[in-house]
C-alpha cells in the first residue's frame, strides 16, 4: 500500500490521516504539496485530508480544487486509483467534479463538532469491505459546510446506482434526515464516484481508531483500504 | 476596464444564510422586507478596452472558479 496524503495551505487534519494510516493499515505515507504536479510513483491511494484549505475563501474547496495537484489526482481517479475525501477532502472532490452535487452550509447554520452514528450502506466496497452492511458505526463530525446537495436528478441516480456510502442514523438504524447534524438530503454522509473507487465522506474515521482516546470504528475503514490494496 | 460579477445562488436552492438575515431584519423591526437571499459580488479590473474579449475572460473566471454552476448563477455588469 502506498498512500500519498496532499497537504493544501489550510488543511489540519493530514497527519491524522498518516497516522490512522500508519497505525491501522501499516503504510508509510507520503505527504504531497498540493503545487507539485505529480504523485509519488506506485501512488494507490490518494486521500485529501480534513482542514479549511485556503481559509475556506470563496467556496470550501473551491481554490484547492484547483490546484496543481489535482490533475494529477484526477489522472489517478480516471485509471480506477482509490481516492478518499475526508471533511474539507469531500468537499475539495466535489468542487473538482471528481464527485456530484456540493455541500452547503449547515441547515442550522451552526458548527457540528460532535459523535454521530453511521450506517454503512454497503460492505463490499474497497473503503468498507472489513464492515457489513447497515452496521451502525461511530465516527466524530467537525464541520460547519457539511449539509450535501444536488439536483433531484443527480440524487436519483446516486440512490438507484447505490452510491450512498454512509447516512446519518439513529441508534435504531432509521435515516437521521431532520435530527441529523447538517441537513443533509437523504442524510447522506458519504457517497462514492460511479466507479467505486473514489468516496467522499464529511465525518473523520481517522479520529476514531485508538482505544486511548475513544471508540475505534473508524479503523474498519483502513482495515478495508489495506485489505483491498494488498489483494490488488 | 471594470466589471462587476454577481454570483447568486439559484432560486431552487435552500439559503439558510439568508433566512436568518431575514429574521434579523424583521427582529430589528425593519418594515417591509418580504424575502433576503445572500450572494457575492467581485469587482474585477480587466487589461485592455474590448469589450468582446472581457466578457470571454469573465466566463471564463465564472464557469471555473468564481461560481458553482451546481448552485449557482452569475451575471457580469460593465461600468459604463
Amino acid at each position: 500500500m502506498k498512500p500519498a496524503v496532499i497537504l493544501f495551505p489550510g488543511s489540519n487534519r493530514e497527519q491524522d490521516a498518516v497516522r490512522a494510516l500508519r497505525l491501522v493499515a501499516g503504510a508509510r505515507p507520503q505527504v504531497v504539496w498540493h503545487a507539485d504536479h505529480e504523485l509519488p510513483q506506485g501512488t494507490d491511494l490518494v486521500v485529501l485530508p480534513g482542514g479549511f484549505s485556503y481559509g475556506d475563501y470563496l467556496r470550501c474547496g473551491a481554490i484547492a480544487a484547483r490546484a496543481n495537484i489535482m490533475d494529477a489526482v484526477r489522472a489517478h481517479a480516471a485509471k480506477g486509483g482509490l481516492v478518499l475525501g475526508i471533511c474539507n477532502g469531500f468537499q475539495i472532490l466535489c468542487e473538482a467534479g471528481l464527485l456530484p452535487g456540493v455541500l452547503v452550509r449547515n441547515a442550522r447554520l451552526r458548527f457540528v463538532c460532535r459523535e454521530v452514528l453511521l450506517r454503512v450502506e454497503r460492505a463490499d466496497t474497497p473503503f468498507t469491505r472489513a464492515y457489513r452492511k447497515n452496521d451502525l458505526i461511530r465516527i466524530p463530525v467537525a464541520h460547519g459546510e457539511g449539509n450535501y446537495t444536488a439536483d433531484e436528478s443527480t440524487i436519483a441516480r446516486l440512490e438507484s446506482e447505490g452510491r450512498i456510502a454512509f447516512r446519518y442514523a439513529r441508534r435504531d438504524g432509521q435515516i437521521d434526515e431532520t435530527d441529523g447534524p447538517n441537513g443533509a438530503i437523504n442524510g447522506i454522509a458519504g457517497i462514492y464516484s460511479e466507479k467505486f473507487n473514489v468516496l467522499g465522506m464529511m465525518p473523520h474515521p481517522e479520529n476514531y481508531i485508538e482505544p486511548e482516546i475513544g471508540p475505534t470504528d473508524g479503523r474498519g475503514l483502513f482495515e478495508s483500504l489495506a485489505g483491498a490494496l494488498k489483494a490488488a | 476596464m471594470k466589471a462587476r460579477v454577481i454570483v447568486t445562488l439559484k432560486s431552487a436552492v435552500l439559503d439558510p444564510q439568508g433566512k436568518a438575515i431575514e429574521g434579523a431584519l424583521r427582529s430589528l423591526g425593519v418594515s417591509g422586507v418580504q424575502s433576503v437571499r445572500q450572494g457575492k459580488v467581485f469587482d474585477v479590473e480587466l487589461a485592455g478596452n474590448d469589450r468582446a474579449s472581457a466578457e470571454g475572460a469573465l466566463k471564463e473566471a465564472c464557469d471555473k472558479l468564481l461560481a458553482n454552476t451546481v448552485i449557482e448563477t452569475y451575471k457580469v455588469e460593465f461600468a459604463e
